[in-house]
């Protein structure tokens, strides 16, 4: 069977980014509350802020970078739903085909349709101003970051997709990652909030994976901060991943 | 006697959720190209049995086996041998009907998937429709694209699981010659139906499922001669609400009804 997992992952990727471009809303939606969040906070709050020497747009950007992702792998989630609410799992899981395909192919799905909302935002902070000193390996750095975490979460929306009897369940748990980065370095630097706030903050995934991105795309070298964000990408990639195929396999039978 | 070996075999089948026994040893044997319709009322367990022998569910005891496969210890050599249609299968809506029928042609691996879709479009006359969305066809040719699905590939055994639950009765017309076609090809079909007269229409053989056991099977003439022989009486030939349904809205008189008429109108 695994012989065919190629070939049957590329078929029902193809049927799955027809679902995205067919509703090109889903990904226009997903580019548009990071790019309102942008222009709000640096033509708004930004003013406010004080972020040393560094420019705000330049200090707002990597944590903007992380928004359109988190409320994006809620789609994931959601397609999930619908294909085994409708009847198509089971169709697809009748047919001789490698059974893990038809994990695979929405979360490649949700891959592409990420860096189309990515690519969009970024454009965006070009036009309003977002420089990078950044050489093309720092952004190539950047860039695997990005994806890692997009990796991450989609596993981790594949279990809500699995499990949740309501298209509204199958999508809720990505509120609390959208909030996530309000409460890191993402916005504001973390010295300036009160004590316990501060210490969550520090020790929450968002902050270090901020840090590293901020520090590769100024150009500066990402040391501490970057092992600390790997671990914490690739122990929610691993856990989350565990939890998802394990439960699609006890639901195969 | 037949020397060839049942296309389905079922027997001793068990499956229970918790407390609820809803399979209880069912023992059913369906011969090569012919029809079987699984006659149920909800709940009765059809949609088990399908899931069971679609690999989709364990059975908790008994033997399942689909073109020589055990279910459970062949369960990639069976799900070469049966396709799903029906209820409990569906097409992607998002798609056209020949996007559909071309992802279905390359996930049952065939070498050129975009003539599989061509010819089965054409068998199921849907050329016209195929181009659009699913989501905009009507319920009728929905079910039919979900038939011709199954045909992909040519496998050798069909399961159609209430393939005209939701039709309406011209619909359900359309569904039937897709059945019948699909027959007369020699293809195994098991169907699943709550509708007497679909099994009466369709079926070359008849088995009953009540409460989690077969509890009897044969050939419609069989099935009927279980009971004392109709009494006869002189009634006054009416035709039924779905003649009187079909004339009026549909573009297919029925075949009885016409003659019916003609012959009154030929007596006067």
């Amino acid at each position: 069977m695994t012989a065919h997992l190629v070939g049957d992952t590329a078929a029902l990727t193809g049927r799955s980014l027809k679902h995205v471009t067919r509703s090109l809303d889903t990904v226009i939606t997903t580019a548009v509350m990071p790019i309102a969040f942008l222009l709000l906070f640096v033509f708004v709050f930004g003013g406010a802020i004080d972020t040393g020497r560094e420019a705000y747009v330049d200090y707002l950007l990597p944590g903007i970078l992380l928004i359109p992702v988190a409320t994006g792998v809620s789609f994931t989630a959601y397609r999930l739903f619908q294909d085994k609410q409708n009847g198509i799992f089971e169709r697809f899981r009748s047919l001789p085909i490698a059974r893990s395909s038809v994990l695979w192919a929405h979360v490649l799905t949700s891959l592409v349709a990420n860096a189309v909302s990515l690519v969009v935002v970024l454009a965006v902070a070009l036009l309003i101003g977002f420089r990078s000193p950044a050489g093309p390996l720092a952004w190539l750095a950047a860039a695997g970051i990005v994806l890692l975490v997009t990796l991450a979460l989609t596993w981790l929306a594949v279990i809500p997709g699995l499990l949740a009897t309501t298209p509204d369940g199958a999508s809720a748990f990505s509120y609390p990652l959208v909030l996530l980065p309000f409460i890191s370095s993402a916005f504001v630097p973390t010295a300036s909030m009160p004590g316990p706030v501060r210490w969550f903050a520090e020790h929450q995934p968002v902050t270090p994976i901020v840090n590293a991105l901020r520090d590769l795309l100024a150009g500066r070298a990402a040391d501490g901060e970057l092992g600390i964000a790997l671990a914490w990408t690739v122990g929610i990639l691993l856990i989350a991943f565990a939890i998802a195929t394990a439960l699609f396999r006890r639901r195969a039978v | 006697m037949t020397l060839t070996a049942p296309a389905v075999r079922v027997h001793g089948l068990e499956k229970s959720y918790g407390d609820l026994r809803v399979l209880r040893g069912v023992d059913l044997d369906v011969a090569p190209g012919t029809v079987l319709a699984l006659l149920g009322s909800n709940g009765a367990g059809k949609t088990t049995l399908i899931r069971i022998l679609t690999t989709l569910l364990a059975a908790d005891g008994g033997t399942a086996e689909v073109a020589g496969h055990d279910v459970r210890r062949a369960a990639a050599a069976v799900r070469e041998s049966l396709s799903l249609t029906g209820q409990s299968a569906a097409v992607d809506e998002v798609l056209t009907g020949r996007e559909n029928l071309v992802l279905g042609a390359r996930l049952r691996h065939q070498p050129d998937p975009g003539a599989v879709a061509d010819d089965l479009l054409a068998r199921f006359s849907l050329v016209e429709a195929g181009g659009r969305r699913v989501a905009t066809w009507s319920g009728g040719m929905r079910r039919r694209l979900d038939i011709a699905m199954s045909l992909i590939g040519e496998p050798p055994v069909v399961l159609l699981d209430e393939p005209t639950t939701g039709l309406d009765p011209e619909a359900r017309i359309e569904v039937w010659d897709a059945v019948r076609a699909l027959a007369a090809s020699g293809t195994t079909v098991l169907l699943t139906t709550q509708h007497l007269e679909e099994a009466e229409q369709l079926a070359d053989r008849i088995a009953i499922l009540h409460e989690g056991r077969v509890l009897v099977s044969g050939t419609l003439a069989e099935l009927q001669a279980l009971l004392p022989p109709a009494e006869v009486r002189t009634v006054e030939q009416k035709p039924t609400l779905e003649d009187v349904f079909l004339a009026l809205v549909g573009t297919r008189t029925p075949a009885v009804a016409g003659r019916e008429q003609q012959e009154k109108e030929e007596g006067r």
